[in-house]
């Protein structure tokens, strides 16, 4: 068995796992009196399916919040490709590389799958709004190039049908999909996804888990992702931090949560005294 | 730009017709895909140049003369230069159906022993995989597309780019030259499998001079150019797409355009606007169900014009596109129409620039025939067989009717048994079955006529063939009368609110019928009247649907009863099944034909109560799911009965 807590090793699988990508250190996040999250630490490696798992309310989303940079800790420090992130602003978090997904799909409904898509690629287009709308000839080539990217990722995804559709008339499964595409766009170096699964039936479930692993596959991109399905989670990720009323309870591969005490006593439920 | 008329020295094999076409048409596009929502395209030198190096990548891989090598894809232009380079190699290519399941993938490349398979992506990849270890003699897989594919084991897997690479660097131009050059109009150009409706898939054997004289011959009959554009979209290891698009479009030069996947053909269709069009019943079926569905929705004002001028259409249209005289009034509003309705129309359907098409395959509905050729479409009926290279018959324009599958193809002979059987002898006839002489010697007789298994007629005036039946399916009823099931099972079919029907009767007192309804057409329908439903087999068992049906039904009972030879087979019991009937559980074949007798065996308990006068019957039924899990689905079905028209009927004897 390999040492996985320091990267560097490769997976059963064959794919490379690389250095610390990022690093939480002893994050805490309070909201007025409420402390949603307690002192907690963990890391990223390059390449890896880093999942955040716990029951409702255990502070899963205010996690990822923090590591998109949406949240300021009160106390300790993200560490982001060997520097510390100071407090940033949304847009410079995604300047970085790190793009996301919701919880509750947050796409333009008017527009088409294609622009929803284009959108993704904004930190990406260099020349000016005055190049853009007299369409000169470097906001034209830049257009094309983008637009090279977003059809590869179309076709990546199996989306070419819906291409031209407003959102709006698409089914959930697809929406997530299109979110998903969107995130992709921005070619990041670190992917959160928020309840990829949420709501899905068992066959988009499988879709679903097939693109993510394929993502990571293909563009080997780091993907962190928050899901309650355990089944799914179990078995897309490498590793696993455990979370519950805001505090780490477990850490490591998926065997090693699974037998983790208490970790089962959280998603079974145990006397509190 | 001339094309030759018969085949010589330099037109006898597939690489010397593209030999031809580069120098003739060198610049001129030969293949399209769309990419990446672009459409990428091919001249024929470009096309010439790519299946070169893979040709040579081929022989590094040790492509013997004689091999067979196996295409598993979709309609793709480097899966048709696959088959071109197999060719070029002495080997021969034999495609295979996409969707095909492992087990069948197995017995194929097992039979015809391939030693080489080019596969479109992990999905075919993982299907020869997994049935690998039943097939010594395979030795090596070439792939199209790497995605997930990368982390496999690539002892005996290549991407295709990497075999083209390996033959531009290490390739062997001489020895690809003699083997090209020793090809001559008797060997083999194609191995077909058919689709198996009884037993094993049988491979047949065509030879260069069956594709290229068929190809010559049809192109000629129809006049087809270099100019002309296809979609090619149906499966490349049916006969009737390796006759269109490399047989045809290799003989006249026509450009080959593929979509970017089966779910958007349609939006690819009308991005190309061919003109020349193949599609089976079912798919103008389809579309006609869908313009009507959504005529419904229209406003009124659209719906009356659509009304309005179809009704003109109908009742001038088939006569303006056979060249018949039709008064100046009614032309000048069919213009009228054209520019408001049926140009719009024909262009949503793709259908703008169509100036020949075909169906076959199945009997076509009277009124879906007559709904395109009234919009000025010019759509035809062949009839055709994987043994013929297509082409028996076909209709020429001008003679074109809904009945009839038109008089023989250039150079087919036809002859009728005393059974009714039809036999054709052509140029196009097969060499033989695959490892199978017996099969060989009980198709083809020694003078070269083959029979095709179905019953029919040819009309004394008009010199039309029309098919009534599978000759083994035409039976007796228990009184003697003649029991054609087909005939009903189309006549139903006809009514877009059924989508397949299964009718039972030989040797029996009184003929009874599955049905399963067409999930489109009637959940639109439960959809306009408010009817909630939560799957397939709700809807298929809902009461007022069963209505429905019944009222189709007996409609067939009024039109069957009409033809007194045929009147015996009107159906007195019917029910709807649970299920639509499906290839993956082997209910129809991979064509999408009914398998009468699997159905028979699978559904004993509903035919039993269908004549033992109960009024439902529980059942449970094995099915299989996409992803090759079984399941049962149960359901209680209601039995009705439907009304008949008493009509003395003829018993076979007595007509003849």
């Amino acid at each position: 068995m390999n040492d996985m807590s320091g990267g560097n090793y490769t997976t059963a699988d064959g794919r490379k796992i690389g250095n610390t990508l990022m690093e939480m250190k002893n994050i805490t996040l309070r909201f007025g009196g409420v402390v949603a999250i307690k002192d907690i630490s963990f890391d990223i490696h390059e390449g890896e399916i880093r999942a955040i798992i716990g029951p409702n309310g255990a502070g899963k989303s205010s996690m990822l919040n923090v590591v998109s940079g949406f949240y300021n800790p009160q106390e300790g420090e993200v560490w982001f490709r060997g520097k510390k992130r100071p407090p940033m602003k949304p847009y410079q978090v995604a300047q970085q590389g790190i793009a996301r997904t919701f919880q509750n799909i947050a796409l333009f409904e008017g527009m088409s799958v294609l622009d929803n898509i284009m959108t993704g690629r904004l930190t990406h287009m260099k020349s000016g709004m005055f190049a853009q709308a007299l369409w000169l000839g470097k906001a034209e080539r830049e257009e094309t190039q983008n637009r090279e990217v977003v059809e590869k990722i179309i076709d990546f995804l199996e989306i070419q049908t819906i291409r031209k559709t407003p959102v709006g008339r698409l089914p959930y499964g697809l929406k997530k999909r299109v979110e998903l595409a969107r995130a992709l766009a921005a070619e990041p170096k670190l992917l959160l996804l928020d309840e990829p699964m949420a709501g899905m039936n068992v066959e988009e479930k499988e879709d679903m888990s097939r693109f993510i692993l394929d993502v990571n596959d293909e563009f080997g991109t780091t993907i962190a992702l928050i899901e309650h399905d355990m089944g799914v989670v179990m078995d897309l990720s490498d590793r696993v931090v455990v979370m519950d009323y805001g505090k780490k309870i477990g850490d490591g591969t998926p065997d090693e949560v699974r037998n983790n005490q208490e970790v089962i006593d959280a998603y079974l439920g145990v006397a509190h005294d | 730009m001339a094309i030759p008329t018969t085949a010589s020295a330099g037109t006898d094999t597939m690489p010397r017709l593209l030999a031809r076409n580069v120098a003739e048409f060198g610049d001129k596009s030969a293949y399209r895909e769309k990419e990446f929502g672009i459409w990428q395209s091919w001249t024929w030198s470009e096309a010439a140049a790519e299946i070169e190096t893979l040709a040579l990548g081929l022989l590094t891989l040790g492509v013997k003369e004689g091999d067979h090598i196996a295409i598993i894809g979709r309609n793709r232009p480097y899966l048709y230069w696959s088959m071109v380079a197999a060719q070029k190699c002495g080997a021969v290519p034999v495609p295979l159906y996409q969707d095909a399941v492992a087990e069948e993938i197995a017995y194929v490349l097992d039979h015809c022993s391939a030693r080489f398979v080019v596969a479109q992506d992990q999905e075919q990849v993982d299907k020869v995989i997994e049935v690998m270890d039943q097939l010594p003699g395979l030795e090596h897989m070439v792939y199209l597309d790497p995605r997930g594919l990368r982390k496999y084991d690539h002892s005996h897997l290549s991407r295709f780019d990497e075999i083209q690479a390996r033959g531009r660097d290490q390739g062997d131009p001489a020895e690809l030259k003699r083997r090209q050059d020793a090809q001559g109009y008797d060997d083999t150009c194609v191995m077909l499998y058919t689709s198996g409706t009884t037993g094993r898939p049988k491979g047949v054997v065509l030879s260069n001079r069956n594709i290229i004289e068929t190809s010559k011959n049809s192109a000629e009959f129809d006049h087809l150019e270099p100019g002309d554009e296809i979609l090619a979209y149906l499966p490349m290891a049916w006969v009737g797409d390796f006759i269109f698009s490399i047989g045809q479009a290799y003989w006249t030069g026509f450009c080959v355009n593929c979509p970017e996947s089966p779910e958007t053909m349609h939006t690819d269709l009308r991005e190309i606007g061919p003109t020349y069009y193949f599609a089976p019943p079912r798919v103008f079926e389809t579309q006609l169900t869908q313009v009507m569905i959504r005529m419904e929705d229209a406003g009124r004002f659209k719906q009356w014009m659509f009304r309005h001028f179809m009704d003109h259409a109908k009742k001038v249209g088939p006569d303006i596109l056979d060249g018949k005289s039709v008064s100046f009034g009614d032309r000048l509003k069919y213009k009228l129409g054209d520019l408001l309705v049926y140009g719009p129309l024909k262009n949503t359907l793709g259908f703008s620039r169509v100036r020949v098409g075909y169906t076959a395959g199945e009997a076509i509905g009277p009124e879906i025939f007559d709904f395109y050729r009234s919009l000025g479409i010019n759509l035809k009926q062949l009839y055709g067989q994987t043994e013929a290279s297509v082409f028996i018959t076909q209709q020429p324009d001008g003679e074109v009717r809904s009945d009839t599958v038109g008089v023989p193809s250039p150079g087919v002979e036809l002859k009728i048994a005393e059974n009714g059987e039809v036999f054709y002898r052509s140029p196009g006839v097969f060499v033989r079955y695959f490892k199978n002489d017996e099969s060989t010697a009980s198709t083809k007789d020694s003078e070269g006529w083959v029979a095709t298994g179905d019953a029919g007629f040819i009309e004394e005036d008009s010199g039309h063939l029309r098919i009534i039946d599978r000759a083994k399916d035409v039976g007796k009823m228990a009184d003697g009368a003649l029991f054609a099931p087909k005939y009903v099972e189309n006549k139903l079919k006809f009514f877009p609110n059924i989508l397949e029907a299964v009718v039972f009767g030989n040797g029996r007192e009184k003929c009874t019928a599955f049905i399963n309804i067409d999930l489109t057409a009637v959940g639109n329908w439960a959809e306009r009247n408010n009817i909630a439903y939560s799957s397939y087999q709700e809807l298929a068992g809902h009461p007022k649907v069963l209505e429905i049906i019944q009222g189709h039904v007996e409609d067939v009972n009024q039109s069957v009863a009409e033809d007194p030879m045929l009147a015996g087979c009107q159906v007195h019991r019917f029910l709807v099944l649970h299920k639509q009937l499906d290839a993956d559980d082997g209910e129809l074949t991979r064509t999408q034909k009914v398998r009468r007798r699997i159905i028979e065996e699978k559904f004993d308990d509903l035919i039993t109560a269908l004549y033992d006068g109960s009024t439902e019957q529980y059942t449970e039924t094995e099915v299989t799911y996409e992803d090759g899990r079984k399941g049962k689905i149960k359901a209680t079905l209601e039995i009705r009965d439907a009304k008949t028209v008493a009509v003395e009927a003829k018993t076979l004897e007595a007509a003849e």
